[in-house]
């Protein structure tokens, strides 16, 4: 067994008794452009790894970090004009760095099973599959035609497929997320490899699910497969991996036992990441260091003032949409939902995908007309309004997505993007407009120079950022954010949290909060409404929804939650 | 590890789309009711090919009785009315033009296409007797198109930056190569100088490869155009690493996964290229001195036969039109998704 440089040998489980990876000192480069342009990209840096059978190792860090090169790179296919180079790299019991492409041909499935995330998509989406699972078996040329049928059908029903062989003849997009990534699963690990790689296995995927698919892979560690676990989210991997490494630029920052690494941190990063995890404790308190300052630009210009009025700002009563779907049949997207929002509050609309949260967020935007029901603003119309009675109100209402780069015109630069959201009837001089786009960018926290680029060179949280500078541009009264957080890496989404907080402090905003997200709709929401199949099945403070769930589909939810538990005196919970 | 199975269950019931006969019978109403949209729609189009090609010929300046008179004498003059109303009996050209229409339509349905004005035999059978070398030529000049640019982007597309990018310059280059002069280079070189294909094309395999290949490489460079982009986004796709990570080869990955992606956009494309290789093989078949429709069209516009001119004009609508149904269909076949849609 090699030493680890980082950590000692004792990092690793005395169980511990076959090795099945064995890295040392990789460091993986990139070549990008051609002759003098040339430029090497160093991507993976001096990362050492171990793993012995029956363990799980993590490894965690954000988006660019390096950890799924380096999981590519532990298959032979770390991409295009890759230079690998280490002091030591056994997978399998293979020297992994003299093995041809042709050999690697014969380790890939047979002895490392590689699982991606999102199966829909992982998963060639034209083929059954069965077909799929019966490639891996064709491909290392096990049994014929007739027995590879068999085979695929009972290592669908070995990982939980109800009805394996109606599964098997079914495409990704006929089934539901759980079993389509079971499926997946099922094509990785058909000649049972000892070594499973498993990158972002999780992500796309609902508490719910996700809960499955982790207790699914914990059962295949429990009989003895080691597994790799890249992830960009601590709760999924404390409730899975033995040993973690945190990896931040290319290199590895902290490593070992994940109850050490995650439980007394020592590394800054760690730290920083582990605090940026919204959650119940989080609660009331700002997640980053920024945040804690709460310095946001203030204006002496004065707000419009909403007339006192002790009603809600927004109200929704009995809301209901249906569709009809592709087959002819239609479908209640939303049934009978009555919500309530207060001046300055935070309700936040919590669900699985396909519970009718967009849906309802569109509803109380009236970019969508209910069939029953209607939305209040103020106590006055709002849904039944006329197009052009609307008009002059729409400022009051406006909206973040989750993925801002659409909502933006790619050819217009931020400034003008902000200028096209003001309301021309208060800024009517070039001057003025220019002041309040300035003043706009440093409550959102956007330097001057950002205001020059335009939305594609701007970094993920930047254009989240001037996405909700232009939300708060016609200085609204409420925000719909829609997911807006959930394609943030997690420290980038504890900034965006930090500042929706501040702002809506200091503006006194109402925000209706959408989110699939439990730890976040906790750490933002005042109140709380649980959404499944279209209906809202719960109502209430956030603490009450947290801490005494009645309905028990919101019991279920709660309790698929990846929890962590570090030490016997303190007990941090993670949410995902 | 089947523990698991009852929750799932649990979770998700009836999430399988294919379980209720309720269901299934919607899906085959459903199915019909398309169906029958889209013949609807293809008989329109075929109807409004004909309504057009009617008032063309019968709104174009000039007699149609003196017009056919001077075909059949070969002279050029005008007639007295005594000349010709023995024609304009026989043909009704004196009735109101909607008679004239209905007559005109009723004949059609019943797959009368008129007579030639120059043969004297009906116009279907004109075009019955040169239609099979065009429909050989057109469906050949297809599959060579198909061949050469699946070939070439199952072997260039994101492999080797120098190979990739030379193919997709010779892709644009052949896209852009006019049929006429193709076929001439190919004629002078092929037949006359190598002496290979014999300059005078009959039927044969012979005679039929030039011709096919003068229609068939600029179609390649379109569809290798629109396939070549889909295929290297295709490559790009989570279910190709997928592929790999399960021990599949690059060149498996090609053909097993990613070409199956890649080829919507091309058949879109040869649903209209099959029609405009009805007209391209009006120069293929000029050039190599070949039977077929395209020698008919062009003697019969040179000579004002307008019941032949619309005879084909019609013929070629329909070829669209079986052409658009063809392409819905493979496309079903390629991506099963598309069913629901």
């Amino acid at each position: 067994m090699t030493v680890l440089v980082e950590k000692p040998v004792s990092a690793l489980a005395p169980s511990a008794n076959r090795t099945l990876l064995a890295v040392r000192d990789l460091n993986v480069s990139f070549a990008v452009g051609t002759g003098r342009h040339q430029k090497i990209n160093h991507v993976v840096k001096n990362v050492s790894l171990e793993l012995s059978a029956g363990r799980c190792l993590a490894i965690v860090g954000e988006s660019g970090s390096g950890k799924s090169v380096t999981a590519r790179t532990l298959v032979g296919l770390p991409g295009r004009n890759a230079v690998v180079e280490a002091g030591q790299l056994e997978v399998a019991n293979q020297d992994a760095l003299t093995l041809s492409e042709r050999l690697w041909r014969q380790v890939r499935g047979k002895d490392i099973g590689f699982i991606l995330q999102d199966a829909l998509v992982s998963l060639d989406p034209l083929r059954p599959v069965g077909k799929e699972i019966e490639e891996a078996l064709r491909l290392h040329g096990w049994g014929n035609a007739a027995s590879r049928r068999r085979k695929a059908i009972e290592l669908l029903d070995s990982v939980g497929v109800p009805q394996p062989d109606l599964r098997a003849r079914q495409r990704p997009d006929e089934l539901s997320g759980g079993l389509r990534q079971r499926a997946l699963i099922a094509s990785a690990i058909a000649l049972d490899p000892a070594l499973v790689i498993a990158d972002e296995p999780t992500t796309a995927l609902d508490v719910t699910v996700q809960a499955q698919v982790l207790d699914l892979l914990a059962a295949m560690k429990a009989r003895g497969t080691g597994i790799i676990l890249i992830s960009h989210d601590l709760s999924v991997v404390s409730r899975l991996a033995d040993d973690v490494a945190v990896m931040r630029g290319g290199a590895i920052v902290e490593q070992g036992p994940v109850r050490e690494v995650l439980g007394n941190p020592q590394h800054e990063y760690t730290r920083a990441l582990l605090d940026a995890v919204p959650s119940a404790h989080t609660k009331g308190t700002p997640l980053t260091k920024e945040g804690r300052s709460g310095i946001i630009a203030t204006s002496d210009r004065p707000r419009r003032v909403r007339a006192e009025n002790s009603g809600p700002v927004l109200e929704a009563r009995g809301l209901g949409k249906s569709y009809d779907g592709p087959d002819g049949i239609r479908r209640e997207v939303v049934h009978d939902v009555s919500f309530n929002l207060a001046a300055g509050e935070t309700l936040g609309i919590v669900g699985e995908s396909g519970s009718g949260k967009s849906t309802t967020a569109k509803l109380a935007l009236a970019m969508l007309a209910p069939d029953t029901g209607e939305v209040l603003l103020d106590g006055e119309p709002w849904s039944s309004l006329s197009t052009n009675q609307r008009r002059p109100r729409r400022r009051r209402v406006t909206v973040v997505y989750q993925d801002p780069l659409s909502s933006f015109d790619p050819r217009w630069n931020a400034e003008r993007i902000l200028v096209d959201a003001l309301d021309p009837q208060d800024f009517t001089t070039a001057q003025t407009r220019r002041e309040r786009v300035a003043e706009l960018a440093g409550q959102v926290g956007l330097q001057v120079e950002h205001l020059e680029k335009h939305p594609l060179q701007l970094s993920g949280g930047q254009r989240q950022r001037l996405a909700i500078a232009r939300a708060l541009a016609p200085e609204p009264e409420v925000i719909v954010l829609d997911e807006a957080v959930s394609a943030l890496d997690v420290s980038v989404q504890a900034q965006v949290l930090d500042l929706l907080t501040n702002l809506q402090a200091q503006l006194g905003l109402s925000y209706l909060f959408i989110s699939h997200d439990l730890g976040v709709i906790h750490h933002m929401s005042d109140r709380v409404l649980v959404m499944k199949d279209g209906k809202a099945v719960e109502q209430g403070t956030a603490d009450q929804i947290f801490n005494q769930p009645e309905h028990p589909y919101t019991q279920e939810l709660l309790a698929s939650l990846p929890r962590l538990e570090i030490n016997e005196n303190t007990t941090r919970t993670i949410t995902a | 590890m089947s523990i698991l199975e009852t929750r799932e269950n649990g979770l998700a019931p009836g999430t399988d789309p294919a379980s209720s006969p309720r269901r299934r019978d919607r899906h085959a109403i459903a199915g019909l009711r398309s169906l029958g949209t889209r013949l609807l729609t293809a008989a329109g189009v075929v109807w409004a090919a004909a309504t057009f090609t009617f008032l063309i010929q019968s709104l174009l300046p000039g007699d149609r009785a003196t017009l056919l008179l001077n075909q059949l004498n070969g002279q050029i003059q005008e007639r007295t009315a005594a000349e010709l109303a023995p024609i304009n009996e026989k043909y009704g050209f004196t009735d109101p033009l909607f008679v004239q229409y209905f007559r005109f339509l009723g004949d059609l349905a019943t797959g009368n296409l008129g007579i030639s004005y120059q043969l004297h035999k009906p116009v279907t059978e004109v075009i019955g007797d040169q239609i099979a070398p065009t429909i050989v030529l057109t469906f050949t000049s297809l599959l060579i198109a198909w061949v050469i640019s699946t070939l070439v982007i199952v072997g260039t597309a994101k492999r080797n930056r120098f190979f990739s990018s030379v193919a997709s310059g010779l892709e644009a280059l052949a896209a852009g190569l006019p049929q006429y002069w193709l076929g001439v280079i190919l004629l002078v070189v092929f037949a006359l100088n190598l002496g290979l294909f014999p300059v005078v094309g009959g039927t044969g395999i012979g005679g039929l490869l030039l011709p096919a290949l003068t229609l068939g490489i600029p179609l390649a460079g379109f569809l290798g155009q629109v396939i070549r982009t889909e295929f290297e986004s295709g490559m790009d796709q989570p279910f190709a690493l997928t592929a790999r990570m399960r021990g599949m080869g690059d060149t498996g990955v090609r053909l097993r996964h990613v070409l199956r992606h890649s080829v919507l956009p091309g058949i879109t494309l040869s649903g209209w290229a099959l029609g405009s290789l009805f007209s391209g093989a009006v120069i293929a078949e000029s050039i190599f001195t070949r039977p077929g429709l395209g020698k008919v069209l062009v003697t019969a516009v040179n000579s004002r036969d307008l019941p032949v001119v619309c005879g084909i004009v019609i013929l070629v609508a329909v070829i669209y039109v079986l052409a658009n149904l063809l392409v819905d269909i493979a496309y079903t076949l390629i991506d099963p998704r598309l069913k629901k849609s």
